[in-house]
């Protein structure tokens, strides 16, 4: 009884650090959406990517003392020509493949990066320097961390960004008309591999910030943090309806808070498993997650 | 001969082997899944855990005989995976794989925070019941379930849904029924892989059946080639002797692992023996060689 009351007073504090949590994820999930989205493919390539995007700002943190805002850009800089290299090298000879080969080369991507990271940067964990002064801002009885207020205002910049491009510019109409079809959208004379491209380029962008954002947020990265994380982000967009923009960031945003939540309940051993109950449960009661399309079944 | 005999009782060539068998009849289950009914399941290791998990239990706990347990590993798993599948094969594609990888995630996690199972701390002293001439000997009946089931009715059921679910349920086959009974049978081949791995490494860990254990199944399944026998038994024994081969290049062995696993699929996207049909090339070669019987007696005749 006594824990339920402590969660209850906890419950507006337990929300502001979940929304920081989840606006990371949802960062990432961006990423998988959109992706999947043009071209049905889940890319399990995109965790490493996120994870590269951390050592990258670690990296110039620790070597070039930039401020974290340099680094974040560092990051980006560094992982969107990859991303548009590994979509170009591992998943473009592979267009219009069985649905299993794309995926298969996703894996292979995926490992060889890991494998690459651990054999330069060693498999363990690493110390993020504190680049954010650690001040505490009280709003009532909820403390903002000012990490948590970086968190939430460059993810909600990138994001509010992402909607501009895709709603707004012509890029942006073209990626959605690629992932409504993409041979009608070659029809229309659209470039189908400069889309496919700047949307792999978009997502790598995202989840390099990402990467940085929680490197500084957990203080800790290593060259495997990017599967379990990938996953979970993946099953964020699913939740939220794979392909769907809004869906991932409210996928992720709402992950994050159930993760948290279910840590103070005292579910802390089962924490990566609630993302997976939670992911279970929302496809049994909608298949195509909450923001998701029915799927048309055509002969 | 004698040399024949040393080289299968070298203790690390036997576990290396026996090890290769466990991981085939593993796959072939996947192989049933993915290959035969196309459904996707990225977790598979987690039924394999499932086996494993029970049969050790068994093992340590009751004086039941190895074999048994390992038998009712494989209906825990089947069991198991024919509870996921009733709710979640009414999902396609990559929804049932996420459905499935989650599911293999939570058995970890459940295993990870269990007292019966060890923890993450493992179970250990299973004994060493597993040895080649068991697996073998399995290895061979389930290939032989593999082919009766792929020529049956069930079978031949499982190819429609494959190929096109909507014109099978259009022609009479109940596909949810079908899909959960090949995924019911594909979990309990992976539970049966589970209790024979528990007994051949005499240890367990929850870690050792994570995704990367569910991809690389998926892997012995795609690379050799999906939807076929031979396939799945070449690339479940090249990928699983592959690393072993490769012990010489050292820390960068896994780099040349996946470096292979993209040029494999960009070069042969179908997997090695993916569309070789075996009987058309035996019979393709039986064919020829008549055609130059027949010539040379033509000319001989002249």
């Amino acid at each position: 009884m006594e824990q339920i009351q402590t969660f209850f007073q906890l419950l507006p504090q337990q929300l502001v650090n979940g929304i920081t949590l989840g606006a990371t994820y949802a960062l990432i999930a961006l990423g998988y959406t959109m992706v999947y989205g043009i071209i049905q493919l889940i890319n399990f390539a995109h965790g490493e990517v996120y994870m590269i995007g951390a050592f990258v700002g670690l990296l110039m943190v620790v070597y070039f003392k930039v401020n974290f805002f340099v680094a974040i850009l560092c990051a980006i800089l560094v992982c969107v020509p990859l991303a548009v290299l590994i979509e170009r090298v591992a998943y473009r000879p592979l267009r219009g493949s069985t649905r299993l080969a794309p995926l298969i080369s996703a894996l292979g991507v995926s490992l060889f990066l890991q494998t690459l990271m651990t054999l330069l940067m060693g498999p363990n964990a690493q110390g993020f320097p504190q680049i954010v002064k650690d001040t505490i801002y009280t709003v009532g009885t909820v403390k903002f961390s000012l990490v948590q207020v970086v968190i939430l205002v460059v993810s909600s910049t990138l994001m509010v960004t992402l909607h501009m491009i895709v709603k707004f510019t012509k890029v942006g109409k073209a990626m959605r008309a690629t992932s409504e079809s993409y041979e009608t959208a070659n029809l229309m004379g659209i470039n189908i591999n400069r889309i496919i491209s700047f949307t792999f380029a978009i997502g790598a962008a995202l989840a390099g910030a990402g990467g940085v954002l929680v490197g500084m947020y957990f203080n800790s990265i290593h060259p495997m943090m990017g599967v379990i994380v990938g996953l979970k982000c993946f099953c964020a967009a699913v939740l939220g309806g794979i392909g769907s923009i809004p869906g991932a960031m409210l996928g992720g945003v709402f992950l994050g808070v159930a993760e948290v939540m279910g840590v103070a309940l005292g579910f802390g051993t089962y924490r990566d498993a609630i993302a997976f109950a939670l992911l279970i449960l929302v496809l049994l009661l909608k298949p195509t997650g909450i923001l998701g399309k029915p799927i048309q079944r055509k002969v | 001969m004698e040399s024949i005999i040393g080289f299968f009782n070298d203790p690390y060539i036997n576990q290396v082997l026996t090890l290769t068998g466990v991981y085939l009849i593993t796959a072939l289950g996947l192989h049933l899944i993915t290959g035969i009914t196309g459904q996707f399941s990225f977790g598979h290791a987690g039924f394999m855990s499932i086996g494993a998990y029970t049969a050790a239990l068994l093992s340590l706990h009751l004086d039941t005989p190895f074999i048994l347990n390992v038998f009712i590993g494989g209906l825990a798993a089947g069991l198991a995976g024919m509870l996921l599948g009733f709710p979640s094969l009414r999902l396609t594609g990559d929804y049932l794989g996420i459905t499935t990888l989650g599911f293999a995630e939570i058995v970890r996690i459940v295993f990870i925070n269990l007292d019966i199972t060890g923890g993450a701390r493992g179970l250990a002293g299973i004994p060493k019941n597993t040895n080649l001439t068991i697996v073998l000997l399995l290895v061979v009946l389930s290939i032989i379930c593999m082919y009766r089931i792929h020529n049956s009715r069930f079978g031949r059921a499982l190819t429609a849904i494959r190929e096109d679910e909507l014109a099978a349920e259009a022609i009479g086959i109940n596909t949810l029924i079908y899909k959960v009974k090949a995924f019911a049978t594909g979990t309990f081949f992976a539970g049966i892989g589970g209790g024979l791995y528990a007994h051949l490494i005499q240890y367990l860990n929850p870690s050792d059946f994570g995704v990367s254990r569910s991809f690389e199944l998926l892997n012995f399944v795609v690379l050799g080639g999906l939807g076929s026998v031979p396939g799945t038994i070449l690339g479940t024994t090249v990928l699983t002797l592959a690393p072993e081969f490769l012990r010489f290049v050292k820390e960068y062995r896994m780099l040349i692992y996946s470096a292979l696993m993209v040029t494999m699929m960009i070069f042969r996207p179908h997997g090695l023996l993916g569309g070789v049909n075996f009987r058309k090339l035996f019979l393709d070669l039986v064919n020829r060689r008549l055609a130059r019987l027949a010539k040379t007696k033509d000319v001989g005749g002249k």
